[in-house]
């Protein structure tokens, strides 16, 4: 899966879980700051990845995620450590 | 009338119930006599004995909350909280500093849909699906916190747990923290929403349950002859209290209020009532002395009136111990709603006030003919019956032998 397919897949999981418009959704979006997300929220839509992308994030790998492109690189490592 | 202590205002009601979503649809409905028995649809009943509760299939969140708060609430929390604006609706303008408005709200179980629904995903898919809002949502004092949290209020706030009287405990420990000069300004009430698999398989294993599945709609029947059971209901009923004076100086319109509460416990028996009613009586008692009114001051007893075989003839016998000869006509919402359990006592007290507002008893739903075991009470069936402007004495009876009876005073005449 390259990135900007990726993208789009967890851009989806963001507006399912964090009911925030897909326009708001960039790599650049701040989850606390922009896209309204508290803790319990962030691991609601890590819970909804791990489902998306068949993937496992533990939950110390979270530390210091705070922005969208970093949780898609979070991903893309993972999609690319179960290829 | 000679009161001991002054009465709390009641300036603003809500109520979200199975016959009815608003004031006037709840009063019209409980006249009418319609009962909301009918099957559950939204779980699979083939395998329970008892197939139908009362439920609110037309409750619509989005009037009250945005999808991303809809999410993360339970359904219990959502009536409650939906309940209190409308409440807050009808109060107008508070004036009141928010450090010095309180929230009290009662339940008896909270948010038993989300605990049950994430059991099954813990059980299917692990503790690492388990949600990270499981706590915050089904947590009883969940309604209690949001209320709260929406608006600002940040004075004494907490939730009253004791089953079918919580929703009565609540106004009544509300209206001491008025009373007390704790709060001036206190949202209270009850929230139940507890029709779920497990919920009604547990119910019906008390044997508590009517089992009425062939004919629903006359299966809550307090007090009648052929009674076999409560139905399960879910709702809620929010009140707006204040101290007289200050509903007075601030121009808000008052729809009632509350003058009396009384509280104890049976310390019987963890479920059925104690033999003759003792515990019911010395509440009723208590509620009348704190209200400084005798029992021929009373014009209408708000029965518990669950339906069930037990409670309906423990609360007779305790209704006439205090009454003697001379008792007041019976009714019981139960009859239309079910049994709301931690939203009951509110809801009903509403429903004692909106009597009083319009001269007239409701009549209690399904109720034929007066189980000749229960001594002569005098329950108002058929139609509605013309009330005199007297005050009401609503009762609540809870599972673990809790009792609550709230002395409700009419509005002042206009």
């Amino acid at each position: 899966m390259d990135r900007s397919e990726a993208f789009a897949q967890l851009q989806s999981a963001a507006v399912e879980v964090l009911h925030v418009d897909a326009g708001a959704v960039t790599e650049d979006a701040r989850f606390k700051e922009d896209l309204d997300a508290d803790s319990l929220a962030l691991i609601e839509f890590v819970m909804a990845l791990e489902e998306k992308f068949d993937i496992s994030v533990p939950e110390e790998e979270l530390d210091g995620v705070t922005k969208v492109g970093q949780a898609l690189d979070l991903v893309m490592t993972k999609l690319a450590a179960s290829a | 009338m000679t009161t001991s202590r002054a009465p709390v205002a009641i300036t603003g009601m809500g109520v979200k119930t199975p016959i009815g979503g608003d004031l006037d649809a709840f009063w019209s409905g409980l006249c009418s006599g319609r009962s909301a028995g009918a099957p559950i649809t939204h779980f699979d009943t083939s395998e329970h004995p008892v197939t139908f509760a009362c439920g609110i299939p037309d409750f619509d969140p989005d009037a009250y909350l945005s999808p991303k708060e809809a999410a993360h609430l339970d359904r219990v929390t959502m009536l409650g909280y939906a309940a209190a604006v409308d409440a807050l609706a009808q109060a107008g303008e508070l004036g009141a500093d928010p450090a010095r408005v309180a929230v009290v709200a009662g339940t008896g179980v909270g948010g038993l849909l989300t605990l049950e629904d994430q059991i099954t995903k813990y059980m299917e898919k692990g503790a690492m699906r388990v949600s990270p809002f499981l706590v915050p949502m089904m947590m009883s004092n969940a309604t209690a916190a949001f209320i709260a949290l929406q608006h600002g209020f940040t004075g004494p706030n907490f939730c009253v747990v004791t089953a079918c009287a919580a929703g009565a405990n609540a106004l009544g420990e509300a209206a001491r923290l008025v009373r007390d000069g704790d709060a001036d300004v206190v949202i209270a009430g009850g929230a139940e929403s507890s029709i779920t698999a497990v919920g009604l398989a547990a119910f019906n294993r008390m044997g508590a349950l009517s089992r009425r599945k062939d004919d629903p709609a006359h299966a809550s029947r307090p007090f009648d002859k052929d009674r076999d059971g409560f139905v399960m209901g879910e709702g809620a009923g929010f009140v707006v209290l204040e101290a007289w004076d200050r509903a007075v100086a601030r121009g808000a319109r008052i729809y009632g209020g509350i003058a009396g509460y009384g509280r104890n416990t049976d310390a019987f028996h963890i479920t059925a009532p104690a033999p003759g009613g003792e515990g019911a009586v010395r509440c009723m008692q208590l509620a009348l002395e704190d209200a400084g009114l005798t029992t021929a001051e009373i014009g209408h007893v708000n029965a518990h009136g669950t339906s069930t075989p037990l409670n309906d003839a423990a609360e007779a016998e305790a209704v006439a111990k205090v009454f003697g000869d001379s008792s007041p006509p019976v009714s019981s919402v139960k009859g239309a709603t079910g049994h709301l359990i931690g939203a009951a006592g509110a809801v009903e007290a509403i429903a004692s006030i909106l009597a009083m507002a319009n001269g007239a008893v409701f009549p209690t739903a399904n109720h034929d003919e007066t189980d000749p075991a229960l001594g002569g009470i005098d329950v108002v069936h058929g139609a509605p019956r013309p009330l005199a402007a007297a005050p009401a004495l609503s009762n609540s009876f809870g599972f673990g032998g809790h009792n609550a009876s709230l002395v409700l005073i009419p509005a002042p005449a206009a």
